[in-house]
């Protein structure tokens, strides 16, 4: 089984693990609320080397993923990261995506770790006939994510951490730096501001014997801000409050993207080619097919994954991801309904037997304070 | 404390037991709290409710799952912990002490894991 570069690190600090996609992740460090907390009023540091990292290189790049995925990739600028889709050809979501573009023909794909060797698979496939090259380093690159208000003031001040462009570096946009470690030794960090909290943050791709002292630096850095290491159940509370979808539970092969609320993401105009699933795409789910919405509740108790959702005598739909909101304080839940009841205000989350009141509620649950202008000092 | 207390038994569904005369007092372990990670609700059965050996009475639910609660001896609930119904994480910070959840009059106490047997059981 592979260990993240990071593993000493979280046996050191009495990480509990999980085995997620056949890797030993840290699931929590103390406490899931004071990690989820963390990340919402201060930082948390995430180990995501489970990820699967797959570039794309070569003069016909671009033009391949465009047919790979869901998206114009070969639109976005260098520099700059896009969210997409992995589509089976009827239709059904193999994978969701992001996407870097790190050169004018060099693009870096991160795929879920679960979803590894299908996205491997498929995109090799796909790439096939154009001028390119699919690589996978998902052994070679370590994932560090680094979330949460205080984010940019952590950075700055790790010492040795060179990023030029970290003032203009914008949402979904990644800058090459480099980070000399306090042995003198240099490395080059691929810093992007994307995240899965729903909070500012960077994430940094980089070689595994680079990431202990990428971590520990930023740790001591942030100690005295309120960082600290945070676990894939914090991750998970985050993502679900702010209403992102997780493969394997809002997504499925059995899932069209217009079902999920990805219409925007699937590149549909006329002018933008043909892309695997475009067909299936077009033609729309079947009639009936159920659509993904917000549920919140009354009390302490949470829907689960795989909880109906009822309406009198009748299953309407069923819960995917769902939780007591640290943040919020009340239960929430994503389901998927079926689209006559898409409306109703009279739903109930059957939780093992009792019914509770649930009602449908716009997605995300939770959005980040809007910073405030310098000098408002009103509340 | 977090260690199993040799005073206490145990069950294979990871609660303890303490005895008082006729009195069990129930709680869950420290290992069964640290798997569930922080507990955010908990559901126990109200006094005077009569608990069969083996059954699900309660439920113990933490941001990520829910635990299940099982009686594990017959009897009546004398007294549940309003404590822990109020401030569920006492189950995370004191599982052994003011962590403790319920407790049952029995007639007949069954044979119970040993804290040697359950520090076996879960491989610690």
């Amino acid at each position: 089984m592979p260990n993240s570069p990071l593993h000493d690190r979280h046996v050191a600090a009495g990480a509990a693990f999980t085995d997620f996609a056949g890797w030993q992740m840290p699931v929590r460090y103390s406490s899931d609320l004071a990690e989820h907390a963390a990340v919402r009023t201060a930082a948390g540091l995430f180990d995501l080397s489970h990820m699967a990292e797959i570039v794309v290189l070569g003069a016909e790049a671009g033009a391949a993923l465009d047919y790979a995925l869901a998206g114009k990739l070969s639109a976005i600028e260098e520099g700059q990261a896009k969210y997409s889709l992995l589509l089976a050809p009827d239709g059904g979501i193999l994978d969701d995506l992001v996407v870097y573009r790190t050169g004018p023909d060099r693009f870096l794909v991160v795929a879920n770790a679960a979803n590894h060797d299908v996205a491997v698979r498929e995109l090799r496939e796909r790439a096939e006939g154009f001028d390119c090259m699919v690589e996978d380093e998902s052994d070679d690159i370590a994932l560090i994510a680094l979330q949460g208000p205080l984010s940019e003031e952590i950075l700055r001040n790790v010492e040795g951490f060179d990023a030029p462009g970290l003032d203009d570096l914008r949402y979904y946009r990644a800058i090459p730096c480099t980070y000399l470690d306090r042995h003198g030794r240099d490395h080059n960090v691929l810093v992007a501001r994307t995240g899965y909290t729903g909070e500012d943050g960077f994430e940094f791709y980089l070689a595994p014997d680079a990431a202990p002292a990428l971590w520990d630096a930023l740790l001591e850095t942030g100690a005295g801000s309120g960082l600290v290491p945070a676990g894939l159940a914090a991750r998970d509370t985050l993502r679900l409050e702010a209403g992102m979808p997780l493969y394997g539970h809002e997504l499925s092969t059995g899932t069209f993207p217009v079902q999920a609320g990805l219409g925007r993401v699937v590149a549909l105009k006329a002018k933008e080619g043909d892309f695997v699933g475009r067909s299936a795409v077009e033609a729309g789910p079947p009639a009936g097919a159920r659509v993904l919405v917000g549920l919140r509740s009354e009390g302490k108790r949470a829907g689960r994954a795989g909880y109906p959702v009822v309406r009198g005598d009748d299953v309407v739909g069923e819960v995917t991801s769902g939780a007591l909101s640290p943040t919020l304080g009340y239960p929430i839940a994503m389901a998927y309904l079926d689209p006559g009841v898409a409306e109703a205000t009279d739903l109930e989350l059957d939780v093992r037997g009792s019914r509770i009141a649930a009602s449908i509620t716009a997605l995300p649950f939770y959005t980040k304070p809007v910073s405030r202008p310098e000098g408002d000092a009103h509340d | 404390m977090t260690e199993p207390s040799p005073d206490l038994g145990y069950t294979a569904e990871h609660e303890w037991v303490a005895v008082d005369g006729d009195v069990a007092t129930i709680g869950i372990t420290a290992y069964a709290a640290e798997k569930l990670g922080d507990v955010v609700y908990v559901d126990l059965p109200k006094p005077g409710s009569n608990v069969a050996s083996g059954k699900v009475v309660g439920e113990i639910e933490s941001t990520k799952s829910v635990g299940e609660l099982f009686a594990p001896v017959d009897g009546e609930v004398v007294e549940s912990n309003q404590a822990v119904v109020d401030d569920p994480t006492l189950v995370n910070s004191d599982p052994f002490g003011d962590g403790w959840l319920i407790k049952v009059r029995f007639a007949a106490l069954p044979e119970l894991l040993s804290a040697d047997d359950y520090a076996k059981l879960t491989g610690e």
